[in-house]
């Protein structure tokens, strides 16, 4: 097992008290596996992607356990975690294009990054460039400054940069937001194909996009304020998905041949709840049309078919 | 008969907002030496309650457009008209007017709003520009109907600071604001972009149900399908040209340019695979790459393989209400019966 995740909780601080932004969450990831991380803002995905590279700012690690292959990650020691990042596990940030140190050309950035984890520059550089090239770099983007580079150049230049050590698990945040359709589809085909060639492992592509998901994801989690909606395939999620959430989710997206005259698609009315004090019980409740009684006590997240899992005590 | 006004001669019914020959050129360089040309020669008409997707990349000049139709940024060269009156160059009291027929809505809504006000303080700076005179009450009313509009409940949203609302909210509310004027025409630039999927389609559906009230609105999208879903006509926009438009169900029933084969080739789908959509439309590599440019390497934008259209390119009807950008001699060889009938 690649990635293994036990009842994470991570919190922000703030001075109204603690924001209970990722609250439980219990999921694996198989070597392999690109796993897509999905749903909207405030979902709790951008600090989970976060959490496991760096708690930084106001975020507070309050319990669970995290593990790659087999060695428990102390990620809330932030030295310590020095020895796995950029090596053992690394992230594409979001705003990737913002994450390089305008006041040094990439090459150097690159150089001092990889003498700071102890590897040498020089032994590297030869795999650097076919990689650059790989992504349709020249190697003289070594010699440039990030501003030099368009947003969808700086793009690719962090994913080879990210990835050059052969992370076991790479997380990708929102890295196909800010882009172009075409040069979205590029960046997200390289991911498979950094796959494919074993440059990483696993991957968690965080993204709201679901259709880029679907492309590129073999599985996807879907996030609901906190907490783990439902997780299979990709293929399931967007034809069959088994929660209220996510089945709205899915048939709120308009589609290339899906016309307001043809088909009139509804969102799903209400808000996610705030999450400094959140309700008890199961968190959609107010905005989900199939809620009772029991959705007062919180759903466990379960398998309901192999592979197949959910929170909802509709689908147990 | 197009009725777009190629060339030159609109269909004599006077659309609502019509483009002629439109270009808008940039000075750029340290003294302004140099020049760059965001927006060429485009010209297109929207009728009212008539919804127009404009498509493009970035650098493509959407944006620029819709800013010289909101009269943000004066036009180079050609003409643009609202009822059929020129609007290019009008000022004072007549451009007040305009404001008052036409408005915008844009990409990031916490933006537009001052965070240390009230949200429903832009409502109340309409009415010192546009309403002075009216009561209190008639006022209050007004707003009460133009949120109604947007679907938008008055006590949930009113008094309220912008870091307390969604940017769904904000969105509407913006598009709330520009309703109090009455206005004919909304350019509504990237509004859904920033929004969460849940609340899109939302302020999509709005957008439809304010098209059927006679509203005309020039949706400004890099995203297909958000333009398929609500827009009659559809122009794609590539480096300020223009090199498909027409009926939006021809437009991506039967994609004809390359750059607008791979658009859609290159939107991720949710039933669909991209290699089912390659093999569908047929988007060969070999076919739409510029090998010069390919060769360099470090190309900015993928789409920037695709060999770019030449000066002397023309817009032709490949069928009708489908207007395509060819060279002159593929214009030539062009039998818009045989193109219509790929549709099949």
């Amino acid at each position: 097992m690649s990635l293994q995740i036990e009842n994470l909780r991570v919190y922000y601080r703030t001075l109204a008290g603690d924001v209970q932004a990722l609250d439980g969450v219990t999921f694996d990831i198989a070597d392999g596996e690109i796993m897509g991380l999905a749903g909207e803002s405030g979902c709790g995905k951008s600090t989970l992607g976060n959490s496991l590279i760096a708690l930084t700012g106001r975020m507070k690690y309050v319990e669970g356990k995290v593990a790659l292959d087999s060695k428990d990650l102390p990620i809330w020691d932030f030295e310590e975690m020095n020895r796995y990042r950029f090596k053992d596990l690394s992230i594409i940030p979001q705003y990737a294009m913002s994450a390089m140190n305008p006041t040094r050309k990439i090459g150097r950035m690159t150089g001092e990054l990889l003498e700071s984890r102890g590897v040498s520059h020089k032994e590297v550089l030869p795999e650097l460039r076919r990689r650059l090239e790989l992504v349709g770099l020249s190697e003289d983007v070594l010699n440039l400054y990030p501003i030099e580079l368009s947003g969808g150049m700086k793009q690719r230049a962090v994913m080879v940069i990210s990835t050059l050590l052969d992370p076991s698990l790479l997380i990708a945040d929102e890295i196909t937001s800010a882009l172009d359709v075409s040069t979205q589809k590029a960046v997200a085909e390289m991911l498979v194909e950094f796959r494919e060639r074993g440059y990483v492992k696993s991957m968690i592509v965080i993204t709201h996009d679901i259709s880029i998901l679907y492309q590129v994801a073999d599985t996807i989690l879907v996030m609901y304020a906190g907490k783990l909606a439902e997780k299979a395939s990709a293929e399931t999620i967007i034809n069959s998905p088994r929660h209220p959430y996510t089945r709205l989710l899915i048939s709120s997206l308009p589609e290339v041949g899906v016309t307001y005259t043809g088909k009139r698609l509804e969102g799903i009315a209400g808000t996610p709840p705030a999450l400094l004090n959140p309700p008890t019980g199961c968190r959609f409740r107010d905005r989900c049309p199939f809620a009772f009684e029991k959705c007062l006590e919180e759903p466990p997240f379960i398998e309901v078919d192999p592979g197949h899992y959910t929170a909802c005590w509709k689908e147990i | 008969m197009s009725g777009y006004g190629t060339d030159g001669q609109g269909n004599g019914e006077g659309g609502l907002l019509k483009l002629d020959h439109v270009s808008k050129v940039f000075s750029t360089g340290t003294f302004g030496g140099k020049q760059m040309t965001a927006v060429r020669d485009v010209s297109f008409e929207v009728k009212p309650g008539e919804v127009m997707s404009v498509i493009g990349e970035s650098g493509s000049g959407k944006s620029t457009i819709g800013r010289m139709i909101l009269r943000l940024s004066p036009i180079t060269k050609g003409q643009i008209t609202f009822n059929g009156k020129d609007i290019s160059s009008i000022r004072g009291r007549a451009l007040k007017r305009y404001r008052h027929d036409v408005q915008g809505v844009f990409q990031d809504p916490f933006s537009s709003y001052n965070p240390i006000f009230k949200a429903d303080r832009v409502f109340a700076m309409i009415k010192s520009e546009f309403f002075p005179g009216m009561s209190g009450p008639e006022w209050r009313n007004k707003i009460g109907l133009a949120l109604e509009a947007v679907t938008l409940d008055p006590p949930q949203v009113l008094n309220k600071y912008p870091h307390q609302l969604s940017g769904g909210q904000l969105q509407r509310l913006l598009i709330a604001r520009a309703l109090l004027l009455d206005i004919q025409f909304l350019v509504a630039d990237e509004i859904i972009s920033m929004l969460d999927a849940s609340t899109r389609i939302d302020v999509l559906n709005l957008l439809a149900d304010l098209k059927g009230r006679g509203l005309g609105i020039m949706f400004i999208t890099h995203d297909l399908s958000l333009g398929n879903y609500i827009s009659e006509k559809t122009v794609i926009l590539r480096r300020g040209l223009i090199v498909e438009m027409g009926a939006t169900g021809k437009v991506f029933g039967n994609p004809t340019h390359p750059y607008t084969k791979m658009l859609l080739a290159s939107v991720p789908q949710l039933h669909r695979k991209w290699e089912e959509i390659a093999e569908e439309l047929k988007v060969s590599e070999t076919v739409l790459i510029d090998r010069e440019a390919a060769a360099k390497k470090a190309y900015e934008t993928v789409s920037e393989i695709l060999a770019p259209d030449a000066d002397d390119s023309v817009l032709v009807e490949a069928e009708p209400d489908h207007l395509v950008r060819f060279s002159p001699e593929e214009a030539r060889t062009i039998e818009p019966a045989a193109v219509a009938g790929k549709a099949e």
